[in-house]
Order: structure tokens, then sequence, then C-alpha cells
């Protein structure tokens, strides 16, 4: 039984281990199956980004020849400059990183606080209003994407920044819900101890809590990153203006320019370049955003 | 629970010890106040505002007029593209549901392993799901073209010309499931914590048994990760029932309405034809769908969810 086990767990025991036997060499070739799969699995899903990458190098003629060669035959760096600068990108990559950045501190700012008030203050309802922020995330979001749209409209707030910005200083249930779960995992003797010390709730908030709660503000900053990058509905309906679009939207535009040119090698480097940002932060910060799945608690 | 210590010392200072107390009984409402605002501001206030638009007629222009239940009269009676609507956003659900919950459990199952690199995959696997966007969008578009799509490319190896997935009425909807499945990493990354959490004795005590793996999988893994199976099936459901950008940048709703969603059609209702209280109304069936569906799940899923802690409570 021991031994087996330790067949599984690492194949280096087997070489130790005096004897071959058949359970040990069972494990051993399902262990080697399973990596073949995983590897296979990985190739096969890879192949549209490989695929994306490619064809943003290559030029037209080459796409559209049957069967078409899998690399390019010269690189041609020149499509993504030719893309970029064939619509104002730049100026939709700094109106989308602007978006971005005012997102992630008011989310931070206005869900830390919430969170802080639910995990560690005691107030009449405070148990109601908890059940409301957690059904209120059951509430699908088109349910009240057009009143909330009157509402921007009558403030004048139409093709400003302000509809997709201004919400996330309000909060948002889910990562509020997040936040609180972290934070009560942290020692509740700290708390009593600042208190003794003479801190009030603020100071404890700002001094301990937040300094404590780094991997699970990390994980609040990379879902916000990313959901406020991607968005495209938002920006759909708020802004109209070419010289204010975001990144989503205008790859969008572009893609009704390209299809009367059928320049498919463009819009593969366009949409190559858009990505980028979100790959340089997926590869930094991929821990948190597989950790912050696990502070909500949600495990077996 | 966190129960502050109410007579714990005050302040020093002029602060008598009730003005403290008291000071201590409101400031969580502060700590709250920007959520509790927004809450009422963006999402119950809007919430309840479509529910009374959802019976007026309204198009922004000349002042909305109430027509009671007529939006509702029209949309099951004599909107056909209401009903195309409904029937394929619950055609694409009951397809992609199952099979992006089955193979992110799969590949959950098969990366919870320690074997040398295994976190690449992990990683690979979550990718397409923080990509998911326009660009993926129009990567995707692509990969369906007829002529140089990789799809067809690839099923051309094998000899057979494939379908013109996004030209056909027939294939665009199956297109749009395949495409959907691609995104199973953030399901997989919440079943590999699920996993984490079943606790080692289990298998262990069904080892000793003579349980096979595949005992093990069905009476052992899949009870234990029923919670987590549940909440991510509730999610998904919600979640598709919302597919919007995917559709906007692949078909806009072509060929002949095949694939016009149900957001889709709402979004043009709204914002394109401006007919407020109609596009309410349409909301509003589809928080009803949605939580009808919800609360059938919850009564069904007493059957077959099982929570651990229940047994020893």
């Amino acid at each position: 039984m021991e031994l087996e086990q330790g067949a599984v767990q690492s194949s280096g025991s087997l070489l130790a281990s005096p004897g071959w036997r058949w359970p040990q060499v069972r494990a051993l070739l399902f262990n080697a199956f399973l990596y073949l799969l995983i590897v296979a699995g990985g190739i096969v899903f890879l192949i549209p980004f490989v695929w994306m990458v490619s064809t943003s190098l290559k030029t037209l003629p080459e796409i559209q020849r049957i069967p078409q060669p899998l690399l390019p035959e010269v690189i041609r760096w020149d499509n993504y400059y030719v893309a970029w600068t064939s619509l104002p990108f730049t100026r939709w990559f700094f109106n989308t990183a602007f978006i971005t950045v005012v997102n992630i501190f008011g989310t931070l700012l206005s869900c830390s606080l919430a969170a802080y008030g639910f995990a560690y203050t005691r107030f009449r309802g405070r148990n109601f209003l908890f059940v409301i922020l957690l059904s209120s995330m059951m509430l699908p979001y088109h349910v009240r994407l057009i009143p909330t749209f009157l509402i921007f409209n009558h403030l004048g707030w139409i093709n400003t920044f302000l509809p997709l910005t201004v919400p996330a200083f309000f909060g948002t249930a889910f990562y509020i819900f997040l936040l609180r779960q972290f934070f009560l995992t942290l020692p509740k003797e700290l708390d009593d101890a600042a208190r003794i010390d003479g801190c009030n709730s603020l100071n404890i908030y700002w001094r301990i809590v937040m300094p404590l709660s780094k991997p699970a503000l990390a994980a609040v900053t990379a879902f916000t990153f990313i959901d406020s990058w991607n968005d495209f509905l938002g920006p759909l309906i708020y802004l109209r203006q070419d010289s204010r679009l975001t990144l989503s939207l205008g790859l969008r535009m572009f893609l009704d320019f390209q299809e009367g040119t059928g320049d498919l090698h463009l819009m593969m480097a366009a949409s190559v370049a858009t990505l980028i940002p979100i790959l340089i932060v997926f590869f930094f910060a991929q821990k948190h955003f597989v950790e912050g799945v696990t502070f909500t608690g949600l495990k077996g | 629970m966190t129960s502050q210590p109410q007579t714990a010392v005050a302040p020093a200072g002029k602060a008598s010890f009730f003005g403290w107390w008291r000071w201590r009984r409101i400031e969580g409402y502060l700590f709250i106040a920007p959520w509790l605002i927004g809450f009422v501001a963006f999402v119950l206030g809007p919430f309840l505002a479509s529910f009374f638009l959802s019976f007026a007629d309204w198009n922004l222009v000349r002042p909305p007029t109430w027509v009671g239940l007529e939006h509702y009269r029209t949309m099951l009676t004599n909107d056909p593209k209401y009903i195309k609507s409904f029937v394929n956003t619950v055609y694409f659900t009951v397809f992609h549901v199952p099979l992006i919950l089955v193979v992110a459990l799969f590949v959950a199952l098969l990366l919870n392993r320690q074997l040398p690199g295994i976190g690449v995959f992990r990683t690979l696997f979550y990718l397409p799901s923080v990509t998911a966007g326009v660009a993926t969008a129009i990567l995707w578009r692509f990969i369906f073209n007829y002529h140089y799509g990789l799809l067809n490319q690839a099923i051309g190896l094998l000899g057979i010309q494939g379908p013109n997935w996004l030209g056909s009425t027939k294939w665009a909807m199956p297109a749009f499931i395949i495409m959907s499945t691609w995104g199973f990493g953030s399901l997989m990354v919440l079943y590999l914590a699920g996993l984490q959490g079943v606790p080692r004795e289990l298998y262990e005590a069904a080892e000793i048994d003579g349980a096979t793996a595949w005992d093990k999988l069905l009476n052992v893994t899949i009870p234990m990760m029923s919670p987590v199976i549940f909440f991510t099936m509730i999610m998904t459901i919600i979640g598709s029932f919302q597919i919007f950008t995917a559709a906007f940048v692949m078909t806009e709703g072509g060929p002949a309405d095949a694939t016009l969603f149900y957001i889709l059609y709402l979004y043009r209702s709204a914002f394109q034809w401006l007919r407020i209280g109609y596009a309410s109304a349409m909301a509003w069936i589809l928080f009803l769908v949605i939580l009808a569906l919800t609360l059938i799940q919850l009564k069904l899923s007493r059957r077959w969810v099982f929570y651990a802690g229940e047994d020893l409570a």
C-alpha cells in the first residue's frame, strides 16, 4: 500500500526500491499516459494562440494559400506598425489604461472599506445587509443596465469616462465578499491589542488590516484589471466619439474597416497587440488569480 | 461573528464612555456607506426602475406613456425575433453548460497531482479566461473562416471539407459552443481548489475497502465536490444567458438570426431602436427566468448536493 502511493507521488522512489512490482509499473505507466494526455491537450489548447501570432506576422497571400504554411516565410513585424497606426490605437490604449487604473483604485478603496465594516464593526442590521450584498451578486447586470444608462444620460455623462469609472468607487459585491472573507481569517488578537493601544477603527483598517491583506488585495486588483480591460458593453453604450474609445471598442471598429479590405493579417496583429498588456499582467500575477478563487472559502 | 468588547477602555480624552459607545455603533455604517449608497443608486434603484419602465412606452424623445402589460403580450405572442432569441439562448445554454462543466472537472482531475511542470499547464488552461474579449472573439471568427480558418484547414487534412461555420444557420451555434468551451479555465481553477479540500483519509479508507479509481471518483470525489459543482452550475447558467460580446463581434446575430442571443436583442431594442420600455420588459423576463432556474436548482440540489459539515452538525 505504502509503496504504491510512493510510486504515484514520485517516480524517483521507484528506482530506489528493490525489484519492480506490478502495481509500481502500472502506476508509472498510468502517470506517463496522463502526462501525454495533458501535454497533448495543452498543445491543442495553445494552437489558436500560436496561429493568431503566426498569422499576424504573415503576408495576406500567405494566409490565403491552401494548405496554409504553419509559420510565416518572412516574419513581418511591420504588420504591427501598419495595423497600430492605421487607427488611433495609441490614443485608445491610453484611454483604456486610464479607465482601468481608476477602476482598480476605486474598487480597492470602496470594497476594502465595506469589507472592513462587515468583518470588524458591529451595527444594527449588519447581517441583513450582508445577505442583501450576497443576493445582489445573483442579480443579472442587464436588469439594471437601462435605468443606469438613463441616470448617466440625465447627468450628461455620455461620451465621458465617468459612467465607466465612478461606479467603481461604490463597491462591487463580489470583491467586498472576497475581502471580507479574507479579513475574517486575520487573527482577532491584533484588533484587540491595537484597541488597547488606543487605535481607532480607521487606524486599524489602514495600518493593520490593509497591510496584512496584500494577497487578497492583489487578487482584487488582478480581477478588476481584466474586467476593466476587456469590458465591451460598457464602452459600447457610453462612448461615441472616436478619440474617446477604448481598445476593445476600437478593435471592433477596426474589424469593420478590415471587412472591406480583407486584411486578416492586420486584423490579427491588432488583436494580438491589445492582448499584450493582459498577458504581461497575467504572467506576473497568475498566482493572485488562482489564490483569489480560494479566498472566498469556496472549497469542497 | 466578530464581537467587539463593548465595555472596553474608552479612549483617553474628553469623549464620554457613552459618546464613544454610540460612535462605535454608527461607524460601521460609515465604512459600508459607499457600497450602501452605490447599492441603492446603481443596483436596487435601477432594478426597481426597470420594472416600472417595462409597463411604459418610451423612446427618450416623447414623454413615456403607460401601456400596462402590452410589452409582455407582444413578446410572447407577436415578436418571433424575441422568441427566436430566447430559443437560441436556451439552445446555447443546454449544450454549453454541461460541456464546460465536464471538461473543466475532467482537466482539474488530470491536473490534481504532483507531477513536474504541472503548474505550467494550469496557467495555460487558465489563459483564455483572462483574454476573453473582443480580441479572442476576432480570433475565433477567423478560426471558423470557411476558406482560410484554422478549423477547416485541420478538417481538410482528413480530406473532408468543413462547414461554413459562422455563415450557416446550422453550424453557427455549434461554433459558439466550441468557442465557449475554450474558456473552461476559470471553472477548472475552482475545481482544483475544491479537490484540494477533499480529505485524503476518505480515499485511503476507500482503498482499504478495495475501491477502484472509478469507484473513488463516483463515491468520494464527486459527492465531496458537489457543493462546488452546484455553485459553478448556477453561475455558468446565469453567465450563459448573458453572452453578448462574442455574438456582437463574431456574427452580429446572423446568419438569419441563428445566433441572435437574448442580450444582443435586448441591446438593439434599448440602444439602437430606443425601445426603452420594451427592452426593460425583456430584462425583467430574463431576471425572472434566471430566478426560476436558480430556485429549481436549489430545490433539486437537496437530492444530489452533499454538504460534508451537515452530518456532524
